[in-house]
């Protein structure tokens, strides 16, 4: 075996590579459960990856032959109902995870320097991810998959000038169809994993290089002993190794139980009228995008001009890549940011969710009057940063880390 | 600035109770179980005799159902196979969807996924909930489904109600006489059927438990095989605890 490794290492740098990565990458030690969830979107991303190949062995992505390979895949192939649950339930648990992991880089500052562009590539993560999960939305050819990509190719519509245009040659026809399906496949079995997979390794990559921050933002590289290792680090491997996997446990233990038992999640991560073949003449009553992308949708909902709306919410998308260069605190961690920043951080965070939930639901004058206040909000949260971070009376941060 | 405290602090209040109103038509509740047999068996009996004319269930396979449901292949070749048909095809209707849609407005939908789309008490209600109304073309009505195109076709069964059936309603006993003020279903009938209320009910739940198992038939093995995962996850988390507390140790 080791003379396997050594011939191998001669004509490929792995040992240096493990111990770069792995051995000998020092992480904080007092890293607590939130840092747990970017292991999870790797173990969500390499599920979606497996079941989704085995899922295109069996699926015919044409408008005549979707739905029904579908349920063929659900009742006629060997266990083809788990592939299919593991993939439907792991996009929502994708989102789910990947929503934590960006809260817990809100909490602690992450995103500050020196870690800005870890940041960025987390961000193009998130954007091709959401339109991963778009584009794989259409694939059952369900009413809703059906309705909701109409809904969402037409927002481009809005745009003006080339709006028209655009949504056309997104679609590839004068409304959702075959050629839309075929493409959407196309893009969502491999050219976005590609990207996805791209950008994962450069958000590590970049990673490993700044090295990981921790609940009190504190630089563990500033403090090493005479042998160059930070004092309050500690290799990655084996201590979060075995520290993940019980992590990984407890998340499948849950995920498996969505799985296993409740697969549609009370219609939120398998909506009912999706159990309806595709139907270009009849409108379903009640159009609601997957729980993923309903606080962008209630933001949409919320602004009278559907051009207007439009810009809103990509703008909502697009404030967050601006994020490190908002935060004008001197300390990186809530820990020791003062109240203003706790209610902001707290303010944001219920603005989203209720967003989300108003997403959801149809929309009334009441409720679109709420979805704007909300979206002043979160909008708030962003433009205000640079004058409440810095007016904010911040705690003195310990030169050590804390528990 | 007070306008709009006012406005959040009155909303949230009328928000819950918004949310609570926004219900649906009132409807009875069943619970179904699909690990009953001899229901789902004469479910798809029901669903042979009076359904499948016009509804196909053309994602599901006959050999499928007959071995879920634990009936020999004999006897399904004789009594639900017509002509040529082999166990092992998908259960499709020969009934021409253009022609369909002349008749009825539209053609019948498939009904493989119906408890799904739907949900069980939804079709429950559904069987229940026809009434005489000679306005419309067949001559009667749903009290879910207003303005169905569907005719009653189990009016030989049910009898036609001459009202509109009360769904929904919680049954209540006079505790003085005893006798029942306040029940469920149809309480005068145009036409009488040949089947009491109760055989009715019985022979609808029957088939509903069976679309609910046809819409998900690896449902009991899905469960089944939850539940050993589940349990061997609870025993790789004792190892996997132990095993980092281990290593941890030395760390401060």
């Amino acid at each position: 075996m080791q003379k396997l490794i050594k011939w191998v290492d001669d004509r490929l740098p792995i040992v240096s590579a493990f111990e770069d990565h792995m051995s000998k990458y020092y992480a904080p030690k007092n890293f607590n459960v939130w840092y747990i969830f970017g292991v999870l979107s790797m173990v969500v991303l390499v599920n979606q990856l497996l079941t989704g190949i085995w899922l295109t062995m069996n699926y015919n992505p044409t408008s005549e032959g979707a739905f029904a390979s579908v349920e063929y895949i659900m009742r006629d192939v060997e266990f083809g109902w788990l592939l299919r649950y593991l993939h439907s339930t792991g996009a929502s648990a994708f989102f789910i995870v990947v929503y934590l992991h960006m809260f817990r880089g809100l909490m602690y500052g992450s995103y500050k320097k020196p870690r800005e562009l870890i940041w960025l590539f987390g961000m193009t993560i998130y954007l091709a991810l959401m339109a991963e999960g778009f584009m794989g939305y259409l694939l059952p050819w369900g009413q809703m998959s059906y309705w909701g990509a109409q809904v969402i190719v037409n927002l481009f519509g809005a745009i003006p000038w080339i709006g028209d245009d655009l949504s056309l040659w997104i679609r590839g026809d004068y409304l959702i169809s075959g050629v839309t399906l075929n493409r959407f496949f196309a893009l969502h079995v491999v050219a976005i994993p590609i990207v996805i997979i791209a950008l994962v390794v450069l958000h590590i990559l970049a990673l490993h290089t700044v090295g990981s921050n921790n609940p009190d933002g504190i630089e563990i590289k500033k403090n090493k002993d005479e042998n160059g290792i930070p004092k309050d680090g500690i290799p990655f491997h084996p201590y979060y190794s075995v520290h993940d996997i019980v992590g990984i446990v407890v998340f499948l233990f849950v995920f498996c139980g969505v799985v296993f038992f409740f697969p549609e999640m009370g219609g939120y991560f398998l909506e009912q009228p999706n159990f309806e073949p595709a139907n270009p003449l009849k409108t379903p009553d009640h159009i609601a995008p997957v729980w993923y992308f309903t606080p962008y949708y209630a933001m949409l909902r919320a602004v009278p001009d559907a051009f207007l709306g439009v810009v809103v919410m990509g703008g909502a998308i697009a404030i967050l890549f601006v994020l490190p260069w908002l935060d004008r605190s001197s300390v990186k961690s809530i820990r020791y940011k003062g109240w203003i920043s706790k209610l902001a951080l707290l303010l944001f965070v219920i603005s989203f969710v209720v967003l989300g939930y108003l997403g959801t639901i149809q929309t009334t004058p009441e409720r679109a009057m709420w979805a704007r206040i909300l979206t002043a909000v979160y909008f708030g949260f962003f433009i205000l940063m640079p004058w409440y971070s810095k007016i904010d009376k911040t705690k003195p941060v310990p030169e050590r880390v804390t528990g | 600035m007070k306008n709009i405290i006012a406005f959040m602090l009155l909303s949230i209040f009328t928000f819950s109770a918004f949310a609570a109103v926004h219900g649906q038509v009132a409807m009875d509740h069943i619970e179904t179980d699909i690990s009953d047999q001899a229901s789902l068996q004469k479910g798809l009996s029901f669903f042979t005799n009076y359904c499948f004319g016009c509804h196909s269930m053309k994602y599901a396979r006959y050999e499928r159902a007959a071995a879920d449901l634990g009936i020999p292949h004999k006897l399904i070749e004789k009594n639900i196979l017509v002509g040529q048909v082999k166990i092992g095809e998908l259960m499709t209707i020969s009934m021409p969807e253009d022609q369909a849609k002349i008749w009825f407005g539209n053609p019948p939908p498939d009904l493989t996924l119906s408890s799904r789309l739907r949900g069980a008490d939804w079709i429950y209600n559904y069987l229940r909930g026809f009434y005489i109304d000679p306005s419309r073309p067949y001559g009667v009505n749903n009290v879910i489904f207003k303005d169905v195109g569907m005719p009653h076709v189990l009016a030989s069964l049910q009898g036609v109600c001459a009202e509109e059936p009360h769904l929904g309603v919680k049954p209540e006993v006079d505790p003085l006489s005893g006798n029942i003020v306040k029940s469920s279903g149809c309480h005068e009938y145009a036409v009488e059927g040949s089947l009491s209320p109760k055989e009715y009910d019985e022979a609808i739940y029957n088939l509903v438990n069976f679309l609910e198992y046809v819409g998900e038939p690896s449902r009991p093995q899905s469960e089944a095989i939850g539940r050993n995962v589940l349990i061997f996850l609870a025993f790789l988390f004792i190892f996997a605890y132990f095993l980092n507390k281990e290593y941890w140790r030395d760390i401060h």
